[in-house]
């Protein structure tokens, strides 16, 4: 059957008026191979497949891009957690930042905007190396432009280690005062139960199960989605709900087609398609506008929890019908900078960041791109932490935190950071000291859930 | 000379204000890129004037960035927006 009139303006209006993207393509690349006691042999290898590689990613998405007119906002390229690569070498912070210093070459030269994997996971334990990487995190991430941080720090079936949690708390306000604004923060996100096939920065990571390459692919569209919430403005929830549904269908059947075809053309495995909706700076491209749309008086209003988790449940619903390659994170992202809905609940003081930590028990992520007071105690950040992950860890999924302490600024001060990423409110943080539980240090165990075997 | 078999559908599409010469103009630099014309249809939805045109480019003489740029000036000296995308996609989005 012929593809009607109808049907090719609704596509077109997609990407016209209402910002649909192919978010990402990322290239996941085994490294484990290069390992060398040598810290120069394992940089020439990792150099030379990641250019090879990423040079090839951005000539077929520029190819695919004019194919099928939908664009390729970003490409990308997901690493073997670095902390392999650097077991087997001297235990010194230079080295773990030489290897980042290396990655950033790399990725400059193969004309990459950003490479995710410079992280661990250290989910139940730390060995060594890990330790060395974590302790070199700040400088690497300062002294790069394109690498991106992550850690895995709890998982359901490990529990939560506590010995990370307190370090990266110590990391994070470290890395803030070496950035302007603290926006060096932007670029490391710690996790539980991270996704080892996420193809979204700064998280992504290319995990050790996966095969030698994996083109992962994150697709979005929350134009999209809240423009189909708006011209259903009367009807019941389960109807909300249909429609969301068979238009995250749509986009993610256009993610699945060009996401195997950039496989076929790189002569790699076809790894995910992650339906995120994420949102961007441009006008209209928010989480928060859909959730209004919805009928919610203002994000972070009573009866935003409940309108997120019928959002996420209509997204994924309609992902997984598409394709049968959904995975990642997919669900919705709740970024505050990213956002204008959320930044004018933040502003308003509607939304708290007591209600964002509520939201993410039913998003698809975490406490995102938030900014706090940058005096903000490192133990203050680690509790905060902790408490996310807990989330995740107690329901099985995954969460994480991104956040930027901004030094010298107070709540209330708006900061901007520019370009994609945004800006943002600094948000009220509670500054009573729970150094006393954290610092008992250890693991949090497993939950119950976890003995399910 | 490509197997003449081989189609590979595209579909133009066109919004913005109804106005003559739209068509010769997209037949033009159809004919010059030995692109076929295989069908034509229009629509207003919502005051908006629609077109689709089905072409099959397995025969043209340029790519499809190429195509892409000629479209686009055509588009921004009439003031309409003018897509040209592979049918896939349609298929992909609306056909299970």
């Amino acid at each position: 059957m012929t593809i009607s009139v109808e049907e090719v303006f609704e596509t077109v209006r997609m990407t016209l008026d209402h910002h649909f993207d192919i978010r990402t393509v990322t290239l996941g690349i085994n490294l484990k191979d290069c390992v060398d006691r040598d810290l120069k042999g394992l940089t020439q290898r990792v150099q030379q497949r990641i250019v090879e590689k990423g040079r090839l990613l951005n000539e077929y998405a520029d190819r695919i891009e004019h194919k099928y007119g939908i664009p390729i906002t970003n490409r990308r390229i997901a690493v073997t957690p670095a902390s392999l690569l650097l077991e087997p070498l001297p235990r010194t912070k230079a080295t773990a930042v030489r290897l980042a210093k290396a990655l950033d070459v790399a990725a400059r030269k193969a004309d990459i905007d950003f490479l995710g994997g410079f992280g661990a996971m250290v989910q139940k334990g730390m060995t060594k190396a890990e330790e060395t990487l974590i302790d070199a995190l700040p400088e690497a991430l300062s002294k790069t432009q394109r690498v991106c941080g992550f850690l895995n720090l709890a998982s359901t079936l490990a529990g939560i280690n506590m010995d990370a949690i307190v370090k990266v708390g110590h990391v994070i306000k470290d890395l803030a005062h070496r950035s302007e604004n603290g926006i060096g923060c932007a670029k490391i996100a710690v996790f539980a139960n991270v996704p080892e096939d996420n193809p979204f920065m700064a998280g992504a990571h290319h995990g050790i199960g996966e095969p030698d390459f994996s083109l992962n692919i994150g697709i979005s569209g929350p134009g999209v989605v809240r423009d189909v919430v708006a011209r259903n403005p009367d009807c019941d929830l389960t109807q909300l709900s249909e429609v969301i549904k068979r238009t995250v269908f749509k986009i993610t059947r256009a993610g699945e087609l060009i996401g195997r075809e950039m496989a076929e053309l790189m002569k790699v495995d076809f790894g995910i398609v992650d339906v995120s909706l994420a949102a961007t700076t441009s006008s209209g491209d928010s989480i928060a506008e859909i959730i209004e749309a919805m009928g919610v008086g203002q994000m972070g209003a009573p009866g935003t929890t409940a309108a997120l988790a019928l959002l996420i449940d209509a997204v994924k619903k309609g992902g997984a019908m598409a394709s049968g390659n959904v995975g990642g994170l997919s669900g919705t992202f709740i970024p505050v900078s990213e956002d204008e809905g959320m930044i004018r609940a933040v502003k308003a003081g509607t939304l708290s960041l007591e209600k964002l930590e509520a939201l993410t028990s039913v998003c698809s992520v975490g406490l995102d791109m938030f900014a706090i007071p940058g005096d903000t105690p490192a133990e203050v950040i680690s509790s905060l932490i902790a408490d996310e992950l807990s989330i995740g860890v107690a329901n099985n999924k995954t969460t994480s935190v991104r956040v930027i302490p901004v030094p010298g600024q107070k709540p209330g001060a708006i900061v901007h950071f520019g370009g994609l990423l945004g800006s943002a409110p600094v948000m009220e943080i509670g500054q009573a000291s729970s150094s006393r539980f954290i610092g008992r240090r250890g693991r949090v165990p497993s939950p119950l859930r976890a003995l399910r075997n | 000379m490509k197997d003449k078999k081989t189609t590979q559908l595209c579909i133009v599409t066109v919004i913005g204000e109804d106005h003559v010469g739209i068509v010769g103009r997209l037949a033009t630099v159809m004919a010059r890129a030995n692109i076929n014309i295989l069908d034509i249809t229009q629509k207003v939805f919502e005051e908006t004037f629609v077109m689709t045109m089905a072409v099959d480019i397995a025969l043209a003489s340029i790519g499809m960035d190429k195509i892409k740029n000629r479209l686009d000036r055509i588009g921004k000296e009439m003031a309409l927006k003018i897509t040209i995308q592979d049918d896939n996609i349609f298929k992909a989005m609306h056909r299970v």
